[in-house]
């Protein structure tokens, strides 16, 4: 048994009380800790990333209680990828916060952040439904915390409407695990994929009502729509960096789905079928055009890259809803690229707004400092977002697109193609109002002084420069994600992995 | 008695619901408790009803459904733990704006200026 597999829960699930206990008082204490915890994060990450890829799923039984009775972590590439990601995009969202002070304007950022990567990697590498909602529940409290960082009447008020919201969410997941166990007997994933299988004809009503409460809770989660109201009030009012960490929670709602629904309902399932695409795909598409939609009529800027990500999301579920392992690679890269484009524009959004008098789109505002490169960053994010070339995002839509050939392919091409042109037109009506016009409310020639913040900069440049090598090794990259999908839809190397007397 | 199970699990959720969707918070809160009370009987009913029997396995002896037990426990500490978190950051909410609404105002129109604590 690999022990490695529990680091990425155990380290920051230590790391967070230590720094609450030992270190309150002192910032830079908590600042070298903290992101020294989340650098050998990455970098134990890292190593299970590669030890995924050469090796097929791997378990870790908690407490060496054998399955399914006891609670297993499966470590197989979809979970390192995920982690890596979580742990990469961290330590960059991380350096940021103390470059630029964000951590200083409350007490407990670091704990915080910690507990949050805790429950990040726990609901990754889970392998029981029952202790993925506890995980769910730890980063969200994580989140709740995180979300109202630095106080404020607005944020204080977005941050209640959140908590409620996802209280709720959280009611319905366990509505739906309890249903799923009463007709199973039991919360293992791996057990759930085989009891499922061959579940008697007179059950199958109350799995379907079950299976679809659970794909209500990770559309929740996903921010897809109906059940997207929650993100554009949460992320725009939510501090910058921690907006830019939430790239990732989003994430864990489609990593959820396509975890749940390749493993235990994948389409071939006599009692659920293709119900799951069916309800999938009409949502994401609507959600694609609403975020579309709300980038254009956004009036703040952090509003609007709110509604990029939701609109990322819609493109992400229409691949996920193809449920064929080209699809999937497609969305796996679009996942990634949008994680690392999302944080990217929430950061440089959040440069500008420390700068710039104010943060509506309607009224222009004289210059700021550090006018020409923020522009130029906030340029190359929103490329990358809106999907042009040269960046990941054109690639990701690209493989999108081409895996969505079939049946359903006019409605398809056209949302993802007629979003894209809504979206590019928003960010430059954005980008003209922000930068541009700027130039026409003043006379003078004096610009306001820049902040040095060089950290800060750096950790934007860093994040564009992914998306660069993403798209620079987008072949490599899509090879790895094909192995990732295979994987994923070869279910029972992943249900011999955690059962190893389960047959067919 | 899977009557009176099944009726208070429904109630309690109708009125969970009724009261989520009310505009203030403290309502809210009241309805998000109801929701997580009728989800922990739920979660106990998912294991099958059974009267008077222990929840250990005894030869030769019927025993009730342990695990619903020990997930109830744990969506139990969980969502005390919630509503604990959600009343003081309602609290918090209201003394810093001054009401209760849940909903917030529409400013979309007007451009704030930076509040406290954002830079």
């Amino acid at each position: 048994m690999n022990h490695w597999i529990i680091a990425p829960v155990i380290l920051p699930a230590l790391l967070a009380p230590f720094i609450v206990l030992v270190m309150r008082h002192d910032l830079s204490l908590q600042r070298v800790f903290s992101t020294t915890g989340t650098a050998v994060l990455a970098a134990i990450s890292v190593v299970l990333l590669y030890t995924a890829s050469t090796n097929p799923p791997e378990v870790y039984f908690l407490g060496n209680w054998p399955a399914p009775f006891g609670i297993v972590l499966v470590l197989d590439r979809l979970s390192a990828m995920m982690i890596a990601l979580t742990a990469v995009l961290a330590l960059l969202v991380q350096l940021y916060a103390i470059s630029t002070g964000w951590d200083s304007r409350g007490k407990h950022f670091h704990a915080l952040f910690q507990f949050q990567l805790m429950g990040l990697c726990g609901a990754f590498l889970t392998g029981d439904a029952f202790n993925l909602f506890v995980f769910f529940e730890v980063l969200l409290i994580a989140s709740y915390g995180l979300m109202i960082h630095g106080g404020g009447a607005k944020r204080l008020k977005a941050g209640v409407q959140y908590v409620a919201y996802n209280l709720v969410g959280s009611t319905l997941f366990l509505f739906a695990l309890a249903s799923i166990y009463s007709v199973t007997g039991t919360l293992n994933m791996a057990d759930l994929a085989v009891k499922v299988a061959e579940l008697p004809a007179g059950d199958a009503a109350l799995m379907r009502v079950g299976a679809v409460l659970l794909l209500l809770v990770f559309a929740v989660k996903g921010a897809l729509v109906p059940l997207q109201f929650w993100l554009p009030a949460t992320y725009s009012f939510a501090p910058g960096p921690v907006a830019a960490l939430f790239a990732v929670m989003t994430k864990v709602g489609a990593y959820a789905v396509i975890r749940t629904y390749t493993l235990i309902f994948p389409p071939n399932t006599a009692s659920t079928g293709l119900l799951f695409a069916d309800l999938l795909l009409p949502a994401a598409i609507i959600t694609l055009v609403v975020g579309a939609i709300g980038v254009m009529g956004a009036t703040s800027m952090a509003r609007m890259v709110a509604f990029a990500a939701i609109g990322s999301m819609g493109t992400l579920f229409i691949a996920v809803a193809q449920f064929t392992p080209q699809a999937m690679t497609a969305g796996l890269y679009y996942l990634v690229h949008s994680t690392l484009a999302t944080a990217a524009l929430f950061l440089v959004v959040d440069l500008v707004q420390d700068r710039r008098s104010n943060d509506s789109l309607r009224a222009a505002a004289p210059p700021f400092g550090q006018h020409g490169l923020l522009a130029a960053l906030f340029f190359g994010a929103t490329i990358a977002m809106a999907g042009m070339p040269p960046l990941s995002g054109f690639l990701g839509k690209l493989l999108v697109l081409d895996a969505t050939r079939g049946a359903n392919m006019a409605v398809i091409w056209t949302a993802i193609l007629a979003t894209s042109l809504i979206t590019i037109v928003g960010f430059s009506r954005a980008g003209s109002q922000v930068f541009w016009k700027a130039h026409a409310t003043t006379t003078t020639q004096t610009r306001p002084e820049g902040k040095a913040e060089p950290l800060a900069f750096a950790v934007v440049f860093a994040l564009l420069a992914g998306l660069a090598v993403m798209t620079v090794l987008a072949g490599p990259i899509t090879d790895w994600l094909a192995d990732t999908s295979a994987e994923l839809f070869d279910r029972m190397a992943y249900i011999n992995a955690v059962l190893p007397t389960a047959q067919e | 008695m899977e009557l009176l199970v099944a009726s208070a699990v429904g109630l309690m959720t109708a009125c969970g619901v009724y009261l989520t969707l009310r505009k203030r918070t403290f309502p809210v809160i009241v309805g998000i408790a109801m929701l997580s009370y009728a989800v922990n009987v739920f979660i106990f009913a998912s294991g099958r009803l059974a009267i008077g029997l222990p929840a250990i396995i005894t030869e030769g002896a019927s025993y009730t459904d342990p695990l619903t037990q020990a997930l109830v426990l744990t969506a139990i500490v969980i969502s005390f733990g919630m509503t604990a978190l959600i009343v003081m950051m309602a609290l918090g909410a209201f003394l810093e704006t001054g009401d209760d609404y849940i909903g917030m105002e529409d400013d979309a129109d007007a451009p704030t200026p930076p509040q406290e604590g954002q830079k």
